[in-house]
C-alpha cells in the first residue's frame, strides 16, 4: 500500500470487519449454546430453559454418561473403526484409479472416465440402491453395509487424477519403466510418496464422510450395538420426542429418559474430536476444496 | 510391453469399476420397480407389471406437483443466494487488515461444514424448542408468549435456507477466495494509481474478473436442481408431518415411502422420475455451457 489510504478504503474495513465478525460469530454461537447447555443444571433447564451462559456449572451431565459408557463406547469403537477402515481402503482404492486415470498413455482412460462421471448425473434412485445392499448382497444389519457403500466416490477419484497429474511428472515415470520397474512398483513407491498432500487431503474429507454418517446405519442397522456414533445420538433424540408425543406424564417418570443436558454432553462428544483436530487440518481441506473447484 | 501396461491399469482400476457396477450401473435396472406392484417375494421379476400406475398416483394425489415445486424453490433460494453471499464474503476477506482477522474469520466461517448434520438438529431444536428452546426463553423473560416454531410450516423455508447458508457458505467462500487470488495485483496498483478507491476497485477489477468462476458454479448446481439437500431437511423437519406442506422434497418423500411406508413401487417412480428429469436439466445445462465457452462444458 503506497498509496494513501482512502476515505473509501476506511468504509470499507468497518463495514468487512463488521459482518465478518458477525458471521464468525454466527457461525460458532450454536457451539457455544452445546457446550454451556451441557455444562448445565438440568433442573434449571427443564424450569427456565437454556441460555447462553450456563446456568449453575455443574458436571453432572458428562458423569452421568461416564458412569454408564458402555453404549457410548460402542458407538464410538464402531464409529472409529468404521472411519479408520473405510478411509485406508478407500484411499487406495481411489488413489489406484487416479493414477491409472491420469495417465496419458492409458487410451482408454477418458471411456473409463467419463462412465464413471455418468453415475453422478443418471441412476435408479434410491430403492433400487438400497435393495441391492439389503437384499442382493444381503448385508442387512452388517458392518460392511456401513463401510463398503461409502468407499469411493467420482468426486474424489477425479480430485485424486488432478492432484496426480499436477505433481507427478511423466519423466519420472518414464525412466522408472527404462529401468525396468514395475506398474505397481511404481505406483507404491515413487508416486504414492509424491503425493502426502492429495492423500492427506482426500482421506481427510473420507474421514470426516464416515465419522458424520448416521444415514447408512438408519438404513441398514437393526440392532444398537452397531449403531456409528451420529445415529446413536440422533436415535437418543428422536427416540426422546417420540417419547414426548405420547405425552404421558406417568410414564415418562417410570422410565429414565436422557435429559437434556445429558443430550448436549453427548453431542460434545460426538463432535469434540472434529473440533480438537479441525484447526490442525483445515488446511488440506481448503487445499481440496479449491482443486476440487477447478474441474468438477 | 503395452498389454502389460494395460493389464496393470486395469488391474488398479479394479475396485473402483467393481463398485461402480455394483452400487450404481446394476441398480439401473432397478427402474423396472418404479413400474411393478413390488413385492418382496416376487422380486425384480416376479411383481405384477402396472406400467405407469404409480406415476399416475403420484401425479393425480399432486405429491409429485408438491415435492418438485419444493425442491426446485428451495434450490433456487440456495443456489442464488449462498453464491452472492459467498462472493461478497470472499471480496471481504480478500481485502480485509490484519492476517490473524482474515484467516480467524475464515477458519470460523469454514467451521459448520465440517459439523454432521445430526448436530445440526441438535442446535435447531435446542433453539427453537417449545419449553425450553433459547428463543423462547428470551421471548419469555421479556414477558411475551413462547412460540410453537414446529408447528407454523410458513416459518420454516427461511429456516431452512438459513441453516443451509450458515453449514455452506465457508465452502464457496473458499472457491471465490482461490479465484480473487488469481488476480494479478499489478491490475490493482495501476487502478489506485489512476485514482480508483476500494469500492471501484472491487467493482470494475475484482466482480468482472470472478464472473467465470460464479456463472459456471451457477450453471452447475442449475443442473442439479432436482437433487434435494436430503439430511438438511431430514434432520430438521424428520417426521414432523405439520410441516410437510412446505419442507416436503422429492429426496425426502422416496427416503419415507422407502422406509416407513414400505411403498416400493411409488417411492421407486419418485426416484426414477427425479432421476430422468434431473438427467435432461444437466444435459441442458451442458449444452448451454458449450455454447457460451467449451473450455467449461462438464464432458
Amino acid at each position: 500500500m503506497k498509496v494513501k489510504k482512502s476515505r473509501d478504503w476506511y468504509i470499507f474495513q468497518a463495514i468487512s470487519i463488521t459482518v465478518l465478525t458477525l458471521g464468525a460469530l454466527i457461525a460458532v454461537f450454536p457451539f457455544v449454546v452445546i457446550i454451556s447447555g451441557s455444562l448445565s443444571d438440568n433442573e434449571l433447564i427443564a424450569r427456565t430453559g437454556y441460555s447462553i451462559l450456563p446456568k449453575g456449572l455443574t458436571t453432572a451431565a458428562y458423569r452421568t454418561i461416564l458412569r454408564i459408557p458402555q453404549s457410548l463406547l460402542t458407538a464410538y469403537r464402531v464409529t472409529i473403526v468404521n472411519t479408520v477402515c473405510g478411509s485406508l481402503i478407500g484411499l487406495l482404492c481411489m488413489s489406484m484409479a487416479g493414477y491409472a486415470l491420469s495417465r496419458k498413455d492409458f487410451r482408454h482412460r477418458n471411456v473409463i472416465s467419463f462412465l464413471i462421471y455418468f453415475t453422478t448425473i443418471f441412476g435408479g434412485g434410491l430403492v433400487p440402491w438400497y435393495i441391492m445392499i439389503a437384499n442382493t448382497l444381503s448385508l442387512k444389519d452388517n458392518l460392511l453395509a456401513l463401510c463398503l457403500p461409502l468407499l469411493m466416490n467420482p468426486f474424489m477419484i477425479f480430485l485424486m487424477r488432478t492432484f496426480i497429474a499436477n505433481n507427478v511428472p511423466d519423466s519420472i515415470i518414464d525412466s522408472c519403466r527404462v529401468d525396468g520397474a514395475g506398474e505397481f512398483t511404481i505406483f507404491f513407491r515413487i508416486v504414492l510418496p509424491l503425493i502426502p498432500s492429495a492423500l492427506a487431503t482426500i482421506g481427510l474429507f473420507l474421514g470426516l464422510m464416515y465419522w458424520n454418517d448416521w444415514y447408512m446405519s438408519s438404513m441398514f442397522i437393526s440392532s444398537p450395538a452397531k449403531f456409528e456414533l451420529q445415529f446413536y445420538l440422533y436415535n437418543m433424540l428422536s427416540g426422546f420426542e417420540a417419547f414426548k408425543q405420547m405425552n404421558s406424564a406417568a410414564i415418562a417418570e417410570s422410565v429414565a429418559v436422557p435429559s437434556e443436558t445429558v443430550k448436549l454432553a453427548m453431542a460434545v462428544f460426538v463432535t469434540g474430536p472434529i473440533i480438537l483436530l479441525y484447526p490442525f487440518v483445515q488446511k488440506y481441506f481448503i487445499a481440496g476444496i479449491t482443486i476440487g473447484a477447478v474441474k468438477g | 510391453m503395452k498389454y502389460k501396461k494395460y493389464a496393470a491399469y486395469y488391474l488398479m482400476l479394479l475396485p473402483a469399476i467393481i463398485f461402480f457396477i455394483v452400487f450404481n450401473y446394476i441398480p439401473m435396472s432397478g427402474i423396472y420397480y418404479a413400474f411393478t406392484r413390488f413385492s418382496f417375494t416376487g422380486g425384480l421379476f416376479g411383481s405384477p407389471f402396472v406400467g405407469f400406475e404409480n406415476f399416475k398416483y403420484l401425479f393425480k394425489s399432486g405429491t409429485l406437483l408438491r415435492i418438485t415445486r419444493n425442491t426446485v424453490l428451495y434450490n433456487i433460494a440456495f443456489i442464488s443466494i449462498s453464491n452472492i453471499c459467498q462472493v461478497l464474503i470472499a471480496v471481504m476477506i480478500s481485502r480485509v487488515a490484519g492476517r490473524v482477522f482474515k484467516r480467524i474469520s475464515q477458519s470460523l466461517l469454514l467451521f459448520p461444514y465440517f459439523v454432521s448434520f445430526v448436530i445440526l438438529r441438535v442446535l435447531v431444536y435446542n433453539l427453537f424448542n417449545y419449553e425450553f428452546g433459547i428463543v423462547n426463553g428470551i421471548l419469555r423473560s421479556g414477558g411475551l408468549p413462547p412460540y410453537d416454531f414446529y408447528n407454523k410450516p410458513f416459518l420454516w423455508p427461511a429456516l431452512i435456507v438459513f441453516f443451509y447458508l450458515w453449514k455452506n457458505i465457508g465452502y464457496g467462500t473458499v472457491i471465490y477466495l482461490a479465484s480473487i487470488t488469481g488476480i494479478d495485483p499489478e491490475l490493482y496498483e495501476s487502478a489506485a494509481m489512476d485514482g480508483a478507491g476500494t469500492f471501484k476497485q472491487i467493482r470494475y477489477i475484482t466482480l468482472p474478473l470472478i464472473k467465470p468462476t460464479f456463472v459456471i458454479l451457477f450453471l452447475f448446481s442449475l443442473g442439479s436442481i432436482l437433487k434435494g439437500q436430503f439430511e438438511l431437511f431430514y434432520q430438521l423437519i424428520g417426521s414432523n408431518g405439520n410441516l410437510f406442506s412446505m419442507t416436503d422434497i422429492i429426496d425426502t418423500f422416496v427416503y419415507r415411502s422407502l422406509t416407513f411406508d414400505f411403498d416400493i413401487g411409488r417411492s421407486s417412480a419418485a426416484g426414477v422420475y427425479q432421476s430422468v428429469f434431473g438427467f435432461i436439466l444437466i444435459m441442458a445445462v451442458n449444452t448451454i455451457i458449450k455454447k457460451r465457452n467449451p473450455d467449461y462444458a462438464l464432458f
